[in-house]
């Protein structure tokens, strides 16, 4: 049994010590936004925020996050909302497949809360998540217009 | 292809509904057929109209196409409904996977509809026999440049239609759903249904059809003012005669076409909303997760269940033939559980195949062709070896189906990209005939050909395993270790190609000699250049890894074989790649835009950075030509890194640009992961490679800048979902030989 904090919502789960964040998530609380893609946390794609920093959920042992604040891409935003980053995948079509940018649009996400300009060396160390449609060029310039509203 | 010869009666169209007096047209010259079916019409319940393109009616009449009288849904064969309150709703036979064909299709319909696009809204069909998606056979037959005969077209559109239906497909794949689907169904259907509506507004306003004007799902009369909404006319349009021939709008007309849209999926994507195959939840539902055989052709011969049935929350282990499954309450238990049995499979014999043994198969296979003749006036052979390793498709959805089998009917939910072969693929798992399987596709996370017809292994798994815990739905999903070891991997092949040059190193002869299919890979082998003697053969090798369709298909390998050679020919003979290419296309001024537009764009012959190299490639596939022009260097631990692409793209029309441009962007990064990086190598008969730290894809750090743009071309519209991938190893490849003088003939791109 575990108890956290799901997009807002004090969560108690029923799941064993060493179940990975992501099938907790998953099946038991039963948001599928956040994906599988390798379950060794070479993808990004099951990536979440945990306390607002971005983990791999598919590495992350469920008993680990007992008390602590995860954010799903279901929770990223208000209900009916969007957040920033959504409006600019939106905006700049950023999306093929999809399968991915759950995972990505959570990394920028949290980039972004620290460090609302990141550096090309920054953005390019932290955003390492794998999109096999080869969305990057679109995600660098939503990334960068993003950037550019939030500067002074 | 067809695995079985239902009749026409089976598929579920009555088999007499010739009602004659509706679809007895003329006769045209095979004697016995008709136009006026190939678009039906039909009343919407509750008003409206439905306008659906299946196919033409062929004689005997009791084979039209066009359920009207199916069962009241009011939905014809697909495709466009209008409803009262003035919504345009169109069905496309095809899956969405990211390509944003389904957007693009609709705006061609809307186009030559006068539709308000606002208001247009995009389903995908469901897998039904009538939604088969004959059209694409059009696209195929284009790009060969066979053109069929205009009094034959609709016949020959018939006759594909029912060979897709009779072998149950509804495909998306060979970048043929805008191509075909949208360029001979759904903008036929809209300028059809855009006439009716005219005939419908004349008789509403008792004015000639001169004096109206369609626009904006509105038709209006000028001298009067008057007008209606589409919705307002749509009931009375449905009675309307048929157009054997609407009229079609000149691309100079387009107002929609040809501007940047939306796609219709992303706002779901982005919200972490949309349902992909993994993402099926259902009542009840179990999870499993599955080892097959590690030898391709191995069967399971042994498994102690002991280990995995002891651990909490599994149900039972599910032997079968070739795999061993583990069901459980959740993925995640299923997968551990599973990971604590030792399986034993048999090796049907190939449990010693390695690359080296593979390679040599093909060696051997191509020796005994033996060389061919060398040309008399030649001042110079040249004889080359190249070769390319298989690849995984590696959609970052990893293979996943649910089933469900209960009360003597299957469900199945998977995203595929041909649902309708998919349940027929289950009808024969379960045992059961296929009016009896529903399948429900899903949202794809990626196909890139990996989810095809005739590779649904994972279907008839999770079918099976359905069967052990019926009537419990179940969900099949692979982990990344079992997707990269068991997929259908593009194609070991090796080339030999072989030219013999003039005293001016122009070509006098080109041979290619390649392991595979003359009849499947035979045009990707032959070069666009003006060379006399073109000769290309095939030897088939022995196959060690089943094989499939991997974005771009047989281009992928030939287009590398054939422009880094090319490219060889140029160095041989003291020129500039470039030049030595145009110097060969003036019989193909398309061609040749294209390769100058990529080199201009690139600042070809213009100063570069110390350390970088440039190469161009330029491959047709598909029915577009792309030019690419790579720049690269070496990095400090002799990897090669591409800096930038600049792409020239004639695909004929552009229907909508921002995806077309999302399309090569994205193949020339797939593309880039394939040239650089990967291979699938065979150790004891089995794949090495299991995820992506030995399978490494491009990421934001290391994918380069990528320009694109579109030549304005009045030719026949092209795909563009998989033309992009074809030139970038060449371009690559060449530019490693520009920079490094090392001509790599293998990939990945390695240098020594």
């Amino acid at each position: 049994m575990i108890d956290f904090t799901l997009n807002g919502i004090p969560t108690r789960l029923d799941v064993a010590d060493g179940t990975p964040l992501l099938w907790a998530i998953r099946e038991q609380a039963a948001l599928t936004g956040t994906k599988f893609g390798c379950g060794i946390g070479a993808c990004g794609a099951c990536t979440v925020h945990l306390d607002g920093v971005a983990v791999r959920s598919c590495v992350t042992p469920v008993e680990s996050v007992a008390g602590r604040s995860v954010t799903t891409i279901e929770g990223l935003a208000p209900a009916g909302g969007l957040h920033p980053v959504q409006e600019a995948w939106i905006e700049d079509q950023v999306p093929q497949c999809g399968y991915c940018q759950s995972g990505v649009i959570m990394a920028v996400a949290a980039l972004l809360e620290q460090d609302p300009a990141p550096s090309d060396e920054v953005l390019e160390a932290t955003i390492t998540n794998i999109c096999r449609c080869g969305t990057y060029e679109r995600i660098r310039g939503a990334i960068r217009s993003l950037a550019e509203t939030t500067e002074p | 292809m067809a695995d079985d010869d239902r009749s026409v009666e089976e598929t579920g169209r009555p088999a007499g509904d010739d009602d004659g007096a509706e679809t007895e047209g003329k006769r045209g010259p095979l004697g016995k057929w008709t136009r006026r079916a190939f678009i039906g019409t039909g009343a919407l319940a509750g008003g409206g109209l439905v306008l659906g393109v299946g196919g033409v009616v062929f004689a005997p009449n009791r084979m039209r196409i066009g359920p009207e009288s199916e069962g009241g849904t009011g939905q014809l064969t697909t495709w466009i409904k209008i409803t009262p309150d003035n919504d345009v709703i169109v069905s496309i036979p095809h899956c969405e996977m990211g390509q944003g064909a389904l957007t693009g299709i609709a705006m061609m319909m809307a186009e030559e509809l006068e539709a308000d696009w606002s208001l247009v809204r995009i389903e995908e069909s469901p897998p039904e026999d009538h939604f088969a998606n004959g059209y694409i056979v059009r696209a195929f037959v284009d790009e060969t440049g066979f053109s069929v005969p205009g009094w034959f077209q609709r016949a020959f559109d018939y006759a594909s239609y029912k060979a897709m239906d009779v072998a149950g497909m509804q495909v998306t794949g060979g970048s043929t759903s805008t191509r075909g689907t949208g360029q001979y169904g759904l903008r036929v259907a809209g300028a059809a249904a855009k006439e009716m509506l005219l005939q419908a507004a004349a008789a509403t306003f008792d004015a000639p059809l001169s004096e109206l004007t369609a626009r904006d799902s509105r038709i209006t009369h000028g001298p009067s003012g008057r007008s209606a909404t589409f919705g307002e006319l749509a009931t009375l349009a449905a009675t309307m005669k048929v157009p054997n021939d609407p009229v079609m709008k000149p691309r100079d007309q387009y107002r929609l076409v040809g501007t940047s849209q939306n796609r219709h999926d992303i706002p779901s994507k982005v919200a972490g909303a949309a349902q992909y195959g993994i993402d099926v939840t259902l009542p009840d539902m179990l999870y499993a997760a599955i080892a097959a055989s590690p030898v391709p052709g191995g069967q399971l011969s042994e498994v102690d269940e002991a280990p995995a049935t002891s651990m909490a929350g599994v149900h039972e282990v599910v032997r079968l033939t070739e795999a061993v499954a583990v069901v459980a309450d959740g993925y995640w238990q299923a997968s551990q559980a599973l990971a604590a049995l030792t399986p034993r499979f048999t090796d049907d014999g190939r449990g010693t195949a390695n690359t080296e043994s593979i390679y040599a198969a093909h060696v051997a296979a191509l020796d005994e062709k033996g060389p061919g003749q060398p040309s008399r006036d030649a001042a110079k052979t040249v004889s080359v070896e190249y070769r390319v390793p298989y690849l995984a498709h590696a959609t970052m959805e990893p293979m996943s189906a649910t089933a469900r089998i209960a009360n003597g009917r299957c469900e199945v939910w998977a995203g595929t990209q041909d649902p309708l072969n998919a349940r027929r693929t289950a009808a024969r798992a379960a045992d059961l005939d296929v009016s009896d399987v529903v399948m429900h596709n899903q949202q794809l996370g990626g196909g890139f050909g990996r989810r095809l017809p005739f590779t649904f292994d994972y279907i008839e798994q999770a079918v099976h395993v359905a069967k052990s815990v019926s009537p419990r739905p179940v969900k099949l999903i692979w982990s990344r270790e079992e997707d990269m070891q068991h997929d259908y991997y593009r194609p070991f092949v090796v080339a030999r190609l072989r030219t013999d040059l003039d005293a001016e190193g122009r070509p006098l002869s080109w041979a290619s000699r390649f392991t595979g299919s003359r009849l499947a890979d035979g045009g990707a082998a032959r070069p666009p250049y003006e060379i006399d003697d073109i000769d290309v053969s095939a030897a088939a090798p022995p196959v060690h890894l089943r094989t499939g369709s991997w974005r771009s298909v047989q281009y992928s390998q030939h287009g590398f074989f054939v422009e880094s050679f090319i490219d060889e020919l140029a160095h041989e003979a003291g020129r500039d790649p470039v030049e030595y290419r145009a110097a060969l296309l003036s019989h193909e001024p398309r061609h040749l835009a294209a390769l100058q537009r990529a080199a201009d764009m690139a600042d070809w012959g213009g100063p570069l950075a110390e350390g970088r190299g440039r190469g161009i490639a330029i491959v047709e596939a598909f029915g577009t030509i792309v030019a690419e022009v790579a720049e690269v260097s070496v990095e400090a631990d002799n990897s090669i890194r591409v800096h930038r692409f600049d792409a020239a793209v004639d695909c004929g029309l552009v229907v909508n640009p921002q995806q077309a441009l999302a399309q090569i962007q994205g193949g020339i990064t797939f593309g880039l992961s394939a040239a650089l990086y990967h291979e699938i190598t065979v150790r004891n008969g089995a794949v090495e490679q299991r995820s992506f730290p030995d399978y490494p894809m491009i990421q934001l750090s290391n994918a380069p800048r990528v320009n694109v743009e579109f030549i304005a071309s009045d030719a026949a519209i092209g795909g563009l979902g998989e033309p992009g991938v074809p030139p970038v190893a060449p371009a690559v490849a060449n530019a490693v030989f520009a920079l490094t003088g090392q001509r790599l003939r293998t990939l990945p791109l390695r240098l020594a």
